[in-house]
């Protein structure tokens, strides 16, 4: 585990993965995408594709999910219709850029050789990525730490409580994964420094 | 690519009028106990165009005391801005300057 780094020639960012931990990113940036399409405010199959060209309106309520409801937060702490509106205007927006960040993640590791279904071992998959690249894994990886954040139940100055729970603890795993994430993105934001 | 238009500097404008006019509202970052100090600072620096110096002060007042004011401008320029925020995933609201 290396992390990310900038290659000063190319003015690149690179970071070398093993197969498992390659294929562990794609599938947490997977789930992002799934969670960010699951709760689409518009059922695409059952309306008329003209209608539904025809319909901007965007969701105005509070997205059930705590996930979504971290990414796409709130503006208007006391004015709920003015919150409803700034959501009904931004949040498709939002969950379409999320989504997009989050494929291209997928896509540049695939593109890096990493194979639909993983089945070797010893595989390294070398990630170069340009600066628009880069800007996009600084976000998707933020949306995939908040996501396991929010399910793990992250607070400030926790980290005693991690600690102390044992290693067969599938929270453990969980939460050992969020800080891998993490470090990959401090040294991201590092390397694009 | 567009170049902004030159902005013509009305002398009589009255200077405190227009801040009360134009700039009522505020956009406040909260802390999290997920975003990392370096990717909000790096944040402030690259979308508000700030200088280290500034963004790390602001970073730090939203670490320390739980939020800060980021940026003051118009409504409309306000919704931008949170919504830029809510794109980097940061915690933003936004709310009329007191």
């Amino acid at each position: 585990m290396t992390g990310f780094s900038r290659h000063r020639r190319s003015g690149r960012t690179i970071a070398h993965f093993t197969g498992l931990e390659a294929d562990l990113l794609r599938s947490l940036a997977a789930q992002v995408v799934e969670l960010l399409r699951n709760e689409r405010a518009v059922p695409a199959s059952e309306v008329d594709p003209l209608e539904a060209l025809l319909d901007f309106s965007g969701p105005t309520t509070e997205p059930e999910d705590p996930v979504l409801l971290r990414l796409f937060p709130t503006a208007y702490t006391d004015d709920p219709e003015s919150a409803a509106e700034f959501r009904r205007y931004t949040e498709g927006a939002l969950r379409d850029g999320k989504e997009r960040t989050a494929v291209a993640l997928i896509d540049a590791l695939e593109e890096a050789g990493l194979p639909p279904d993983l089945d070797e071992d010893g595989l390294v998959i070398d990630v170069e990525l340009e600066p628009a690249e880069a800007l996009d894994w600084l976000r998707a990886l933020n949306d995939i730490r908040l996501a396991l954040a929010t399910r793990l139940g992250v607070v400030e100055g926790d980290e005693e409580y991690w600690e102390s729970l044992s290693d067969d603890d599938p929270r453990t795993q969980a939460h050992d994964i969020y800080e891998w994430v993490g470090y990959l993105q401090e040294t991201l934001v590092g390397a694009l420094d | 690519m567009s170049a902004p238009s030159p902005v013509e500097v009305d002398p009589d404008l009255n200077a405190d009028e227009s801040t009360f006019l134009d700039k009522p509202w505020v956009t406040i970052v909260w802390n999290d106990p997920v975003n990392l100090m370096s990717y909000v600072t790096y944040v402030f620096r690259t979308y508000f165009g700030y200088d280290r110096k500034k963004a790390e002060k602001l970073m730090l007042e939203v670490h320390h005391e739980g939020r800060s004011v980021v940026s003051t401008g118009t409504r409309e320029e306000m919704e931008r801005d949170v919504q830029a925020m809510h794109e980097f995933g940061l915690w933003a609201t936004m709310e009329r300057a007191t």
